[in-house]
């Protein structure tokens, strides 16, 4: 297989590293001359320097008869153009890093399909190692009241309780349940509150103190 | 998108003829290239943010124009105006010739101030012509 990587950052270094350890055919293409010398000796010679986002760049890197072309430079407007570019001259193939994850959805639109997001990889990270206790005002409703969110972690009072059984403040009340896999369901006799559940609530302003002792329990940040 | 020159000009020129314009930038200062008495709307951000444009009003635009310096700024800004908030009718400026002829069979209308540029300037040779 030949691939060729547009981008030769610490992403697209250590990705040439292990295709060249797996015996594919690969090229990396780097446009700043140093970072290029500096890697084309560790990579074994396989790192031209040139802008990947030039037609005639990716023909002189043979692209007519690539089979993967990845896109991982830190700019998702390159990554783009380089993804579109290999894709018109009929790369099978094309990948493209995104950095910001909210442009994923442009490279879902344009057809890109696989779109690896470092951001989003390592936000999925934090938030698995972070306490997820805290509350989260979503929305200001009419007369003062409001629509919060609320996770529940281990610590949390209401854990194995059914809603009916949580005491919350005058006119609270527990709207939506979502669970951790993302289902959203409307709270039930036989639902039980389970830990990674994401309550939505609708709650008073001046209550919110009284919810979060309820829900979260006493010791815990407040955030809003 | 972006008020260089080119920009400016075309946002003044849209403006004198009576059309509701909107000129976005990463720098109020670029502003100072609309003629006094302009009477578009300025705003301050990123065009490659569908957010932003939505805020500029893109979603209810005729037309998007792109003509900040980066080419692939341009495409990728301009796809978010035509993929995600349906804007029909979309320039994007592209100085490298090779890119804006790919980028024209990608659903934009590119321009090549290049390419114009070297026609305009050999129209202007009287023997340029076959030697």
């Amino acid at each position: 297989m030949y691939v060729i990587i547009a981008g030769g950052g610490k992403v697209g270094y250590y990705l040439g590293r292990e295709l060249l350890s797996g015996d594919h055919e690969m090229l990396v293409i780097e446009r700043s001359a140093s970072r290029a010398a500096e890697i084309n000796d560790l990579l074994e010679g396989t790192v031209q320097q040139g802008d990947a986002c030039e037609a005639s760049v990716l023909d002189g890197a043979g692209i007519a008869r690539a089979d993967l072309v990845a896109a991982v430079t830190g700019d998702d407007e390159d990554n783009l153009v380089v993804c579109e570019i290999a894709r018109y001259r009929g790369v099978p193939r094309v990948l493209a890093r995104v950095n910001n994850p909210t442009n994923a959805v442009l490279f879902q639109k344009r057809g890109i399909e696989t779109t690896v997001s470092a951001t989003e990889a390592i936000l999925s990270q934090i938030e698995q190692e972070l306490p997820v206790t805290s509350m989260v005002p979503v929305m200001q409703l009419h007369q003062g009241l409001e629509l919060v969110e609320v996770r529940l972690s281990e610590t949390s009072p209401v854990v194995g309780r059914t809603p009916r059984e949580v005491l919350l403040p005058p006119e609270s009340l527990i709207a939506l349940i979502v669970d951790s896999g993302g289902v959203p369901r409307v709270p039930g006799a036989d639902t039980t509150l389970t830990v990674g559940d994401a309550l939505v609530v609708v709650t008073r302003a001046e209550s919110k103190g009284m919810l979060q002792e309820a829900l979260i329990g006493g010791a815990h940040g407040f955030d809003t | 998108m972006g008020c260089g020159r080119t920009g400016a000009a075309i946002a003044a020129s849209l403006d004198r003829d009576g059309h509701q314009v909107t000129v976005l930038d990463l720098d109020s200062g670029q502003f100072r290239r609309l003629p006094d008495g302009f009477g578009g709307r300025m705003a301050v951000g990123n065009g490659m943010d569908a957010e932003v444009l939505e805020r500029a009003g893109a979603r209810d635009a005729d037309a998007f124009v792109a003509v900040t310096q980066g080419d692939n700024r341009n495409y990728f800004a301009s796809q978010l105006a035509r993929e995600l908030l349906g804007v029909k009718n979309v320039v994007c400026r592209t100085k490298d010739p090779e890119r804006g002829e790919i980028f024209g069979h990608l659903g934009l209308q590119t321009y090549s101030p290049t390419s114009a540029g070297a026609e305009a300037i050999l129209a202007m040779l009287p023997d340029s012509g076959p030697a």
